[in-house]
C-alpha cells in the first residue's frame, strides 16, 4: 500500500510576472526611501538642536536659537490652544451637519450637499486665511469682548488690558487671538470631519434603523440607540483626523495672530503661536544651527500628528463601523 | 387591523364571481400566497384607494415654529431693548435662538410626549447647526469671489505678469499671468513624479503583499500626518541649504511631491482594494499571469476611482501654500524655467499680494484667490464625473437592474392571470415609482383591503 503523500505546489512565474513584481517592488522601495529619507533627515539635523537645548527645549519658552536659548514650550501650547478651539467648534458643528445629510435632509438635495461638503474639504486653506483676516478679525471683537465681559472670571477667557465698561475702548486687543485663528481652523476642518461622520453614520446598518423605528422609537431615539453607537469609533477617529490637520495648518493662521513667545493662555488676547507659523516666519532669517532648531520643532510637530493619526485609525478599525472599511 | 387574511375564501368568492379559476386552485391549504394574488378582489370589492401620504410632516409643527419664532423675536426685542443693555446683533440672534427653542419645545410639549418633545429639539438643533456651517463655507467662497470681482474682469489680470505693475497702479495694469503659469508648472512636475511613483507603489500594495507591504503602507499611512510646511522645511533644508540648489520651480514641485505622494498611495491603495477578487480570480483561471491580470482586468476596472484619486490629490497640491513659501521664491515677473530663479504660484502670490496695504493689491489677492478656486472647482467637477462610477456603485447598480427586471418578471407573471381590471390597479400600484418603493407600496395594499373585505 502506498501512502498518499500531498503533491507539491511549485510555482512558476512568467518572466513578465517576474519583471513586473520587480518594478512593483522597486517602486515600493523607492516610496520607502524616500518617506525614511524625510523622516531620518528631520530626526538628524534636529538632534543637531536637541543635543544644545536638551531638555530645555520642551519648556523654554523664547526662541533665539543663535543665542543658545529656544524651545517649544510656547509654541506647542499655542498650536494645542488652537487645535482645541477649533475642535471645540468643529465637531459639534460637523456631527450635526453629518447627522443632517444621513438622517434629516430630503433625498433630493442629499447628494448635492454631499458634493458640497467634499469640495469646502478641497478649497485651499489660504482663501480660509483671507476670510478670517478680511473679515472675520473684524466682526468677531463684538463676541470677543462679550464672551471676556461675561466669563472673564474663567482664566481662559480673561483679557489682559481690556476695560469692559469702556465703551469707545479699542478693540485692538480682540484682534489676531488663539480664539479667531481657532475658528478659522474650525471651518478648514469641519468639512473633513463631516465627510468622515457622514461615511460612518450612513453605513449604520439599515435592519436596526428599521427595527428602532418599527418599535415605536422616534427618529433622535433611532439617531442616539443606532447610529450614534454604531458611529463612535468613526467620529472619534474623524475629530483625531482633523485635529491632525488642525494642528499642522500653516498659512490660515499665519495671516491671522500676532506671534509671541510666551505661553499664552488668554485665547481672546491677541497674540498667539503655532509651530508652523513659527516655521514660516523664522526660515528665512535662521541660521543653519537655527534651520535645524526649526527641525526639531518641526519635528515635535510631526510627532504630535502622527501619535492622533495612528491612535484615530486604531479607533476606527476597531470599532463596529469601521470593521468591514 | 388584523394582519392575517384567509387567502382561501377571499379566491373562492372571487372565483364564484368572475367565473374564472385562479391560480390559488393549484396550492395547497395553509400555504402563503405572493402578495399580488391578494389584488384579485372581485371589482365592487375593491375602491380606488389613494395612496398614503408618507410625509411627516403635519400642520400643527409647522405652526407651532412659526408660533416660537414670533414669540422668540418679540421677547427677544422686549429683552433687549426694555430690559438689558445687550449690544449687537449677534447677541441678538443668539438669544433669540435659545427662546426659540425653549418656546418650541413648550408648543410641542403641549400636546406630545416626552420623547417626541426631545425629537423635536434635536430636529430643531441639527438643522440649525447644519445650516450655520452651509451658509458660512460658502460666504467664505462667495467672500472671495466678490472681494475679488474689481480684479476679474480686467482682461490684464490673465495676460500679464507684475513686473510693470507697481503696488499703486490700477487694476488694469499687471496681472497673475506668471503665478498661473507657476501653479501649472509646478503641478505638472509634481504629478509627472508622483503618478507614476504612487500609483505604481498602490499597485505593489495590493498585488504584492506581505511584510515588507504592510511595512510601506504603515510608514505611508505615518507620511500623511506630515504638516506640509515640514515638508516645505525638508526641501528647503536639503535641496537648498545642503545641496545648494537654488530656490525654484522645482524645489517647489518636489516639496509638493513628497506632500502630495502619502495622500494619492492612501488614496489609491483604497480603490484598488475594492476590485472585486472574483475579476481577478477569474483573469487567473483563464490563465492570465499576474501581470495581464494586472493591466487587463485591475487597473481597467478601477480606473475611474484611481483618476479621482489622483485629481484630489492634485487639488489639496495647487491649493498649499506653505511647502512653496519655503522652496519656490518670490518673484513679480513671468519665469517658465522651473530649473533656474523663483517662480511663484497661485496661493503665494495670494499670500503676497494680501501683504500689501493697498486696496488695488488686497484686490489682486482676491482676484488670484476667485482663479484658484475656480482651478480646484474646475477639477473636483472633473474627478466628480469621472469617479461617480465607483466599482462599488457600478456592482450595486447592476444589482439593482437584475433585481428590478426579476421583480418586473414575476409581476408580470403574476398580473397575466388577473382578471383585466384589478391588472390595471396592481399595475398602476406597482409601476409607480422603483421597485423598493412601490412593492412597499403593494405591502400596504392587502392590509387596506382587509377592512373592506
Amino acid at each position: 500500500m502506498t501512502l498518499d503523500t500531498p503533491r507539491k505546489l511549485s510555482l512558476l512565474r512568467d518572466p513578465v510576472d517576474l519583471l513586473f513584481r520587480g518594478v512593483a517592488r522597486t517602486a515600493g522601495i523607492t516610496v520607502l526611501a524616500i518617506m525614511s529619507l524625510v523622516g531620518l533627515f528631520l530626526a538628524y539635523r534636529a538632534t543637531q538642536a536637541l543635543q544644545v537645548a536638551g531638555w530645555s527645549f520642551f519648556t523654554e519658552q523664547s526662541w533665539e536659537p543663535d543665542a543658545g536659548k529656544f524651545g517649544i514650550a510656547a509654541v506647542l501650547v499655542g498650536t494645542i490652544l488652537i487645535a482645541l478651539v477649533a475642535i471645540v467648534i468643529a465637531v459639534p458643528l460637523a456631527t450635526g451637519t453629518a447627522l443632517y445629510i444621513t438622517d434629516y435632509a430630503p433625498r433630493r438635495i442629499k447628494q448635492t450637499l454631499i458634493g458640497l461638503v467634499d469640495l469646502m474639504a478641497a478649497i485651499p486653506s489660504v482663501v480660509y486665511g483671507l476670510w478670517g483676516f478680511f473679515f472675520l478679525q473684524g466682526n468677531i471683537t463684538d463676541i470677543s469682548r462679550w464672551i471676556s465681559h461675561t466669563f472673564g472670571w474663567i482664566p481662559i477667557f480673561a483679557v489682559d488690558g481690556a476695560d469692559p465698561n469702556d465703551p469707545l475702548a479699542s478693540s485692538t486687543v480682540y484682534t489676531s487671538s488663539t480664539f479667531i485663528a481657532g475658528i478659522v481652523v474650525a471651518l478648514m476642518i469641519a468639512p473633513i470631519i463631516t465627510s468622515i461622520m457622514r461615511e460612518v453614520f450612513s453605513q449604520a446598518p439599515v435592519g436596526e434603523r428599521e427595527g428602532a423605528l418599527a418599535l415605536g422609537s422616534t427618529k433622535w431615539g433611532m439617531i442616539r440607540s443606532v447610529v450614534i453607537p454604531f458611529g463612535l469609533g468613526g467620529m472619534i477617529g474623524g475629530t483625531m483626523l482633523g485635529l491632525g490637520r488642525a494642528l499642522g495648518e500653516t498659512i490660515a493662521v499665519y495671516m491671522i495672530i500676532s506671534p509671541v513667545f510666551v505661553i499664552q493662555p488668554h485665547i481672546l488676547q491677541a497674540g498667539a503661536s503655532s509651530v508652523s507659523s513659527l516655521i514660516a516666519l523664522k526660515y528665512g532669517e535662521a541660521t543653519e544651527f537655527g534651520t535645524s532648531a526649526l527641525m526639531a520643532a518641526g519635528l515635535a510637530l510631526f510627532i504630535m500628528t502622527l501619535i492622533i493619526n495612528f491612535a484615530a485609525s486604531a479607533i476606527v478599525a476597531r470599532s463596529r463601523s469601521g470593521a468591514s472599511s | 387591523m388584523s394582519s392575517t387574511i384567509d387567502v382561501r375564501a377571499i379566491h373562492e368568492r372571487l372565483d364564484a364571481a368572475t367565473g374564472e379559476t385562479s391560480i390559488v386552485q393549484a396550492v395547497p391549504a395553509g400555504t402563503t400566497l405572493p402578495r399580488n394574488v391578494l389584488s384579485e378582489l372581485p371589482p365592487e370589492l375593491v375602491t380606488e384607494q389613494q395612496p398614503r401620504r408618507t410625509s411627516a410632516l403635519r400642520i400643527s409643527d409647522l405652526l407651532s415654529a412659526i408660533g416660537a419664532a414670533i414669540a422668540s423675536l418679540a421677547a427677544t426685542t422686549f429683552l433687549v431693548t426694555q430690559l438689558a443693555p445687550i449690544q449687537g446683533p449677534v447677541a441678538f440672534g443668539v438669544i433669540a435662538y435659545i427662546l426659540f427653542v425653549v418656546f418650541y419645545s413648550i408648543l410641542v410639549a403641549a400636546d406630545e410626549t416626552g420623547p417626541v418633545v426631545r425629537d423635536r429639539i434635536v430636529l430643531v438643533i441639527v438643522h440649525s447647526l447644519a445650516f450655520t456651517i452651509f451658509i458660512t463655507l460658502v460666504f467664505v467662497v462667495l467672500f472671495s469671489l466678490i472681494r475679488g470681482a474689481q480684479a476679474l474682469p480686467h482682461l490684464n489680470f490673465y495676460t500679464q505678469d507684475m513686473s510693470l505693475a507697481g503696488p499703486l497702479d490700477p487694476l488694469s495694469d499687471g496681472g497673475v499671468l506668471h503665478a498661473i503659469v507657476g501653479t501649472l508648472i509646478q503641478i505638472a512636475i509634481a504629478l509627472a513624479i508622483t503618478i507614476p511613483l504612487g500609483l505604481t507603489t498602490a499597485v505593489f500594495l495590493n498585488e504584492v503583499p506581505g511584510p515588507f507591504a504592510r511595512f510601506v503602507r504603515t510608514i505611508v499611512e505615518a507620511m500623511t500626518a506630515l504638516p506640509s510646511i515640514v515638508a516645505g522645511l525638508f526641501i528647503y533644508a536639503s535641496l537648498i541649504l545642503l545641496l545648494g540648489f537654488e530656490k525654484s520651480g522645482f524645489a517647489a514641485s518636489l516639496a509638493i511631491s513628497v506632500m502630495m505622494l502619502p495622500i494619492m498611495i492612501r488614496s489609491a491603495d483604497v480603490v484598488l482594494r475594492l476590485v472585486p477578487s472574483t475579476l481577478k480570480e477569474a483573469s487567473t483561471g483563464l490563465g492570465a499571469g499576474q501581470w495581464a491580470t494586472v493591466w487587463r482586468v485591475v487597473l481597467p476596472t478601477s480606473r475611474s476611482g484611481l483618476v479621482t484619486a489622483i485629481i484630489l490629490a492634485t487639488a489639496r497640491g495647487i491649493g498649499e501654500t506653505s511647502p512653496v513659501l519655503l522652496t519656490s521664491g518670490f518673484t513679480a515677473s513671468l519665469n517658465v524655467d522651473p530649473l533656474h530663479g523663483p517662480m511663484v504660484s497661485l496661493p503665494l502670490a495670494i499670500f503676497q499680494f494680501v501683504k500689501s496695504p493697498e486696496p488695488t493689491m488686497i484686490a489682486r489677492g482676491f482676484g488670484t484667490a476667485a482663479v484658484l478656486m475656480l482651478v480646484v472647482l474646475l477639477l473636483f467637477v472633473i474627478a466628480r464625473l469621472i469617479g461617480g462610477q465607483t466599482i462599488a456603485k457600478k456592482e450595486r447598480a447592476r444589482q439593482q437592474r437584475i433585481e428590478l427586471a426579476a421583480d418586473l418578471r414575476a409581476r408580470a407573471h403574476g398580473l397575466a392571470t388577473l382578471p383585466a381590471r384589478t391588472a390595471r390597479l396592481a399595475r398602476r400600484l406597482t409601476t409607480r415609482s422603483g421597485s423598493a418603493h412601490a412593492a412597499r407600496k403593494s405591502d400596504s395594499t392587502p392590509t387596506n383591503k382587509d377592512d373592506t373585505v
